[in-house]
């Protein structure tokens, strides 16, 4: 087993929801049975050790990714893998997620709370050895021992994040899935808990599986970035090459248009058009009627993902050539 | 811009020197809570001011006090909120005493609001042509052909496409965007001078998220009207705001124009806040952190309001609380300013 072998093997995963109309409407009116593609045909592998992250927009798809590989949601085709955890047995695999004020039981003191997966599991042999494993949780995630006797709601929304990564590094995971887990907070606080979380994964050494829609976080922390539009990846690479160099034009335009404090770019002009509705994607790329690069071929053709020096694009204008000759500012 | 109606006498040697110029000035505002358990002060002693024109960022974390300002400026404070101090001028004319019908009048015609979630500001019941008619002709009184025109020029204005066809669908028939766009047209129906913003595109995706700031730019920058923009997001106010007004625990912090704040912060808060922000040019080991949260309001500490989090802290910022001093470009509250911590 070394060190840059995959924890986690996603192959051509794809995930279909039924939103069909109930029975009887269907009958009535004689519609046919819906279905939207939320994932199609994803797959990527995620390094021991490393930060993966999905990025994109609301609807694109990243969550549901996320709730495919913990298991909350089946696949509707393609294969989730994880290689043998560090001890031979299977990779433990935890989940963080985005609202700390949800997530946590009201009712349970945070003794309780992180001390369920360790009675759970049977991870500790004895009460007082599973209180003692509370303790050093808390004070790994920077809160105080006494602070299992209270309820969650006497905590900020920093420190409720701070007990739900306890809670998750209850079970002595190797692969955390973070489903935006700093959304929901105050950007002084959202640096407590991504300092936290670094610190993490290089003392207990972590894979983190990271969802996020913020590009400044997700540089931050990440090895790795696929960026996920309608459903289907339409780049993937190291996190340097694509912020340097993004290929894509959607890419572009995710970076083009993210506000920047150092460089705020007020007067560049605007790409228009919205992400067009799941329930009726293009066909083609899906990304062709906000393109300005886009021609006939895009319409009609689903780009295929090719390797573009460090990383892989699903894009007919990068695979001709067309891409290059257009600067990201005229594109975006 | 300014009102027929007669302004009262400024008592404020700040607002005089400001003049009737400002379509909003807001001068010692303070706004209470009271609870059970004791008055609450959500804002305490709050001064700005916007001129035509002009957009003020009003950024803050949450429970800074950024939207109850936003709401006190409206009049749209809930019970038991209400405003124990200072005054607000709206196009110079004096709105804080105004009863609620008078209060209704000055709301829409002299100030529009913009709200986070569009789906809450449009009623699903109507479409957007009713809406957008009927809002006109209560402010202007014109005819129905004449509105249904304006209606028209005010959709294209906020870049609906086809508006001819958009105005008789409903809101669920819009995107998010484009509901924000229909928003925005709605708030400027009737001209106002100040448009109170807040959070206006959180609820958006980022690509949608700039064109929204743009247009509200544009828009503000065409009709001279007034904006203060209420936001948690510092970038949005990088890309969009002349001024910024920074918010911590109901108090202002520090103001000053937006690239000053930015590159040159000067109060503490200001500093860490602007320095936690993850930069997307470079990758840096560990982020600035604030350690602690800000105070709750009924737990909010002696002096400065930031003081136990403040690595500059002296005994003076526990003791007194600091006020707005000029600091390099900038205003900002803090005795490392303003004769020093000891």
């Amino acid at each position: 087993m070394t060190a840059q072998s995959p924890i986690l093997t996603v192959s051509n995963a794809s995930k279909e929801f039924d939103v069909s109309a109930p029975w009887l409407n269907r009958v009535l009116e004689r519609k046919p049975k819906l279905f939207v593609k939320a994932v199609d045909d994803v797959s990527f592998t995620v390094p021991r050790g490393s930060c993966f992250s999905i990025v994109g927009e609301s609807g694109c798809g990243k969550s549901t990714v996320a709730r495919l590989v913990t298991g909350l949601y089946a696949t509707t085709a393609g294969d989730i893998r994880f290689s043998a955890g560090s001890g031979g047995e299977p990779v433990r695999v935890q989940m963080i997620f985005q609202d700390p004020h949800s997530s946590l039981n009201p009712r349970w003191r945070v003794g309780d709370i992180i001390a369920e997966p360790i009675r759970e599991m049977k991870l500790r042999a004895s009460e007082a050895e599973t209180r003692e494993r509370v303790e050093e949780l808390l004070s790994t995630v920077g809160l105080a021992a006494d602070d299992a006797r209270n309820y969650p709601h006497e905590f900020s929304g920093g420190q409720r994040q701070r007990i739900s990564i306890a809670r998750a590094l209850a079970s002595e995971p190797e692969l955390l899935v973070c489903d935006e887990p700093t959304s929901a907070l105050d950007v002084s606080v959202q640096a407590q808990i991504l300092n936290l979380m670094r610190r993490l994964q290089q003392e207990l050494g972590l894979t983190y599986l990271f969802i996020s829609h913020d590009l400044s976080v997700v540089r931050h922390m990440s090895d790795t970035i696929a960026v996920m539009y309608l459903g289907r990846i339409v780049e993937m690479g190291p996190a340097e090459s694509l912020f340097n160099a993004p290929q894509h034009p959607y890419s572009r335009l995710l970076l083009g248009t993210i506000p920047d404090i150092h460089a705020p770019h007020r007067d560049r002009a605007l790409q228009s058009g919205e992400p067009p509705s799941p329930l009726d994607p293009p066909l083609g790329c899906a990304f062709h009627p906000r393109c300005a690069l886009a021609n006939e071929r895009c319409g009609r053709d689903l780009p295929e993902l090719l390797s573009v020096g460090a990383a892989t694009v699903r894009c007919h204008a990068v695979e001709e050539g067309r891409a290059q000759e257009t600067s990201v500012s005229e594109a975006v | 811009m300014m009102m027929q109606a007669v302004s009262p006498p400024d008592p404020t040697p700040d607002a005089a020197a400001l003049g009737a110029e400002a379509v909003l000035e807001v001068s010692n505002l303070t706004v209470e809570f009271p609870t059970r358990r004791g008055v609450l002060t959500a804002i305490d002693n709050v001064s700005m001011q916007i001129a035509p024109g002009e957009i003020l960022g009003v950024v803050g974390e949450s429970g800074a006090g950024k939207s109850i300002t936003g709401l006190a400026v409206l009049g749209l404070l809930e019970a038991p909120g209400r405003i124990a101090g200072g005054e607000i001028h709206v196009a110079g004319r004096r709105i804080d005493m105004l009863s609620e019908d008078e209060l209704t009048k000055v709301r829409g015609r002299e100030m529009g609001a913009i709200f986070q979630d569009p789906l809450t500001a449009l009623n699903p019941l109507f479409t957007i042509g009713v809406q957008l008619v009927e809002t006109i002709r209560l402010h202007s009184g014109l005819s129905k052909e004449a509105a249904r025109d304006r209606a028209l020029t005010l959709l294209r204005e906020v870049g609906i496409p086809a508006p001819r066809e958009r105005l008789s669908q409903y809101p669920h028939q819009f995107s998010g965007g484009m509901r924000q766009r229909v928003v925005i047209a709605l708030a400027l129906a009737a001209e106002p001078a100040l448009i109170i913003a807040d959070e206006p595109t959180t609820a958006l995706d980022v690509s949608i998220q700039a064109q929204i700031t743009a247009l509200l730019r544009r828009l503000c920058k065409d009709h001279r009207t007034g904006v203060m923009l209420v936001t948690h997001d510092m970038g949005v106010i990088a890309e969009t705001a002349d001024r910024v007004a920074v918010m911590y625990s109901g108090r202002m912090v520090e103001t000053g124009r937006v690239k000053d704040v930015i590159h040159d912060a000067q109060h503490p808060y200001t500093k860490g806040l602007m320095a936690a922000i993850p930069s997307l040019h470079e990758r840096v080991e560990t982020l600035t952190q604030i350690d602690g949260a800000m105070p709750r309001l009924n737990a909010r500490p002696e002096g400065c309001a930031f003081n136990p989090r403040c690595p500059m802290a002296g005994p003076r910022c526990r003791r007194e609380n600091p006020v707005l001093a000029p600091a390099g470009r900038n205003q900002a509250a803090c005795f490392l300013h303003d004769g020093g911590t000891e």
